[in-house]
């Protein structure tokens, strides 16, 4: 993502995949979970699309047996920025791994008609930009894709995607967006509200005791 | 004129931020060894400390071997990197102060099971976990979702989550089922009906004459798959069941369960609430439910024709092919022509004691048929194993040939020892039938313990009576 006076754009290849309810599991699967870390899970995403093999933690891309035919696996789609997919992307688990899967991978935004509801809050939090089409412009962006190599650029600032000539616009809440072009932390923003919390607190361990036991 | 999700957000709302988002109050919190190591680092890396600590209740779940005996240590998985996950909770927990039920204890299990029968899930809580079945525990009338790791994080050190409202969903279930449908086919059956992104961005509340019928264990089994049905939060007015089973496993003074319950008896919505959409179903008609394909709402009556290419409208063709493809279905027109080689009894939709009961009825004085290689029983926790072998329902499955294991997730994810091998058709009581799931390339039909039963017995799905 570069940064210039006019505000965030995210510009570069979409990547595409022709389906719809694009599960966590699919994103990143079970095994890969088992890291304690939050970086590294660049060569694990869609592991199960992009290789022919089993992978486990730890074994790299190298080691593994590429399936060429997958998208991310063939020039220039292996650098895209943006991935283009249909409906209800991100359902299933909780697992933030998917976003970081992702974002390691270099992905910054994500265009679907829908999303999981939790993948799409995690998404905000690693600076992974998910944005709602309506379906007709999602149709309309993979016809494109059959033309030629797709080039998206994503104005964060007017939540505008430009497509050669045509600008889609979307819409995305201020403060979630906020949270991608700020880095903003939950932790730090919550902590000012430190008082009222224990004043919550204080109230709700006289009125309701049996939580606190 | 409000809902029972209005309600317990109102209850819990400490304050709203500029941003327009609020801050609710968490009044429980469960972690597991997979989605919280790295919340703890970002706590240490900020010195912050949780915020509440008796809010928080840990177990592992997701990793552990489930042959692994009595006495078994952290320490002594086999998988490396599972080892590291479990051991790292462990030191957690010791760190930071917070009460774990660990390997080695007789009430660890998979987490959503715990919680309600040790008493922790009570009616009217704020209820998160970093687990999108954190659904499950609305069953009991809480306000429970599933989080990301940013969050468990967030959650530790402010004991609040930040959050904007979700819609209001009324999802009634009405009239009396046939013999052998249970909550898993109700459940399945909605999410056919409404698709699997057909409940995102509501909650759902669940009610109607079918809900009042079954008990707390049937009303989880449907709360826990709220989110299949693309809904973080799945919830049930808790009624006089519900209360009795709170008591059966309360820790609770007398006293003060008397004054909650005081409290909990008003949890429900008014009279007049708005829901922003309503759906009701009449469950006397629906026959047991089996998925065919990739997704929970691939999804039909186990007699029925399974969809072609060519009964689909355009939009779903690809899909379907897809789906055909991956498992491995060619030309076999109907479920009961697919032959299982895997059964798997478990997991936080259909492990508790009622599920088993159900299942050891279907397999009593049975035997495993021949082309099922495998059927393994997979206890929610150690009271629920307790319980059944006290019932004697692990020598019904043994008997039969089943494998009768120690809890945990088991089979339902690929992340311990009980996998799918590649190509390999599992009759599976769990709640996701994804690709390589429950193993790489591996099989998944979801269905209920009945169902399940019947299949490692007949070696096919087909009617159970
Ligand atoms: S049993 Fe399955 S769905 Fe439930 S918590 Fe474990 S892995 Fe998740």
């Amino acid at each position: 993502m570069k940064s210039n006076s006019e505000g965030l754009i995210i510009d570069g290849i979409a990547a595409f995949i022709d389906r719809d309810n694009i599960d966590t599991d699919q994103i990143i699967p079970t095994e890969y979970l088992k890291s304690i870390k939050k970086f590294g899970f660049e060569d694990y995403l869609f592991d199960g699309w992009r290789y022919k093999d089993d992978g486990k933690l730890g074994i790299t891309k190298e080691e593994r047996d590429i399936d060429e035919s997958f998208i991310l696996n063939k020039k220039p789609f292996n650098e895209s920025k943006i991935l283009l997919a249909r409906d209800n992307f991100g359902c299933g688990s909780s697992r933030e791994h998917a976003v970081w899967a992702l974002r390691d991978f270099g992905i910054k935004a994500v265009i679907a008609s829908s999303f999981g509801d939790i993948f799409y809050n995690n998404s905000f939090k690693n600076g992974v930009l998910p944005i709602k089409l309506a379906k007709s412009e999602i149709e309309f962006l993979f016809n494109q894709t059959q033309k030629k190599v797709l080039e998206l650029t994503i104005n964060l600032q007017n939540k505008v995607i430009s497509y050669g000539d045509k600008n889609i616009p979307f819409h995305v809440e201020k403060h979630l967006i906020d949270r991608i072009i700020y880095g903003l932390d939950d932790v730090d923003i919550t902590l000012q509200e430190k008082d009222k919390i224990f004043d919550f607190e204080k109230i709700r361990i006289q009125e309701r005791p049996w939580i606190f036991k | 004129m409000k809902t029972l999700y209005d309600k317990l957000w109102e209850e819990h709302h400490v304050t709203r931020l500029d941003s327009g988002e609020s801050l609710l109050y968490i009044d429980r919190h469960y972690l597991h060894e997979v989605t919280s190591p790295q919340a703890f680092e970002g706590l240490t890396k900020k010195n912050l400390k949780p915020w509440r600590l008796d809010a928080n209740i840990a177990t592992p779940d997701h990793n552990v071997p489930t042959t692994r005996g009595s006495d078994f240590r952290s320490e002594q998985i086999e998988d490396e990197i599972s080892k590291i996950q479990v051991v790292e909770l462990d030191k957690n927990c010791n760190k930071f102060g917070i009460k774990q039920f660990d390997i080695q204890s007789t009430n660890q299990g998979i987490v959503h099971v715990i919680g309600p029968e040790l008493g922790y899930t009570l009616p009217g809580m704020t209820i998160v976990c970093g687990d999108s079945h954190t659904s499950t525990h609305g069953a009991l009338g809480c306000l429970a979702m599933g989080i990301g790791t940013s969050e468990v994080e967030h959650v530790l050190a402010t004991q609040c989550l930040k959050v904007s409202k979700l819609k209001n969903m009324n999802v009634r279930f009405e009239g009396e089922v046939g013999e052998h449908v249970s909550s898993k086919d109700i459940v399945l059956y909605l999410i056919r009906q409404i698709g699997t992104a057909g409940g995102t961005g509501y909650a759902i509340e669940f009610s109607g004459s079918y809900i009042s019928s079954i008990s707390v264990e049937g009303r989880m089994t449907i709360c826990n798959m709220a989110i299949e049905a693309g809904a973080k939060v799945g919830l049930i007015a808790p009624d006089e069941k519900t209360i009795d089973y709170v008591k059966s496993n309360s820790f609770l003074d007398k006293d003060i369960f008397n004054k909650a319950e005081e409290y909990w008896k008003t949890l429900k919505s008014d009279d007049d609430a708005k829901f922003d959409k309503e759906i009701i179903i009449d469950v006397s008609k629906i026959k047991p439910q089996v998925t065919w394909g990739t997704s929970p709402e691939m999804v039909m009556n186990y007699d029925e024709p399974i969809p072609t290419v060519f009964d689909t409208n355009d939009d779903n063709k690809k899909n379907v092919e897809l789906a055909r493809d991956y498992m491995g279905i060619e030309n076999e027109s109907k479920l009961s022509d697919l032959t299982f080689d895997k059964v798997f009894i478990g997991s936080c939709t259909n492990s508790r004691i009622e599920d088993l009961r159900q299942a050891a009825e279907i397999v009593k004085g049975k035997t495993v048929a021949s082309n099922i290689s495998e059927a393994i029983v997979v206890p929610g926790s150690g009271l629920v194993k307790e319980q059944a072998e006290n019932e004697g329902l692990d020598k019904i499955f043994t008997d039969a040939g089943f494998v009768w294991r120690d809890p945990g997730c088991s089979m339902c994810l690929g992340m311990n020892p009980d996998q799918l091998k590649p190509y390999e058709r599992c009759a599976s009581t769990s709640n996701r039938n994804f690709e390589g799931r429950q193993g790489y390339l591996g099989r998944t039909h979801l269905m209920s313990p009945i169902m399940a039963a019947y299949t490692a017995i007949n070696g096919t799905v087909g009617d159970p009576s």
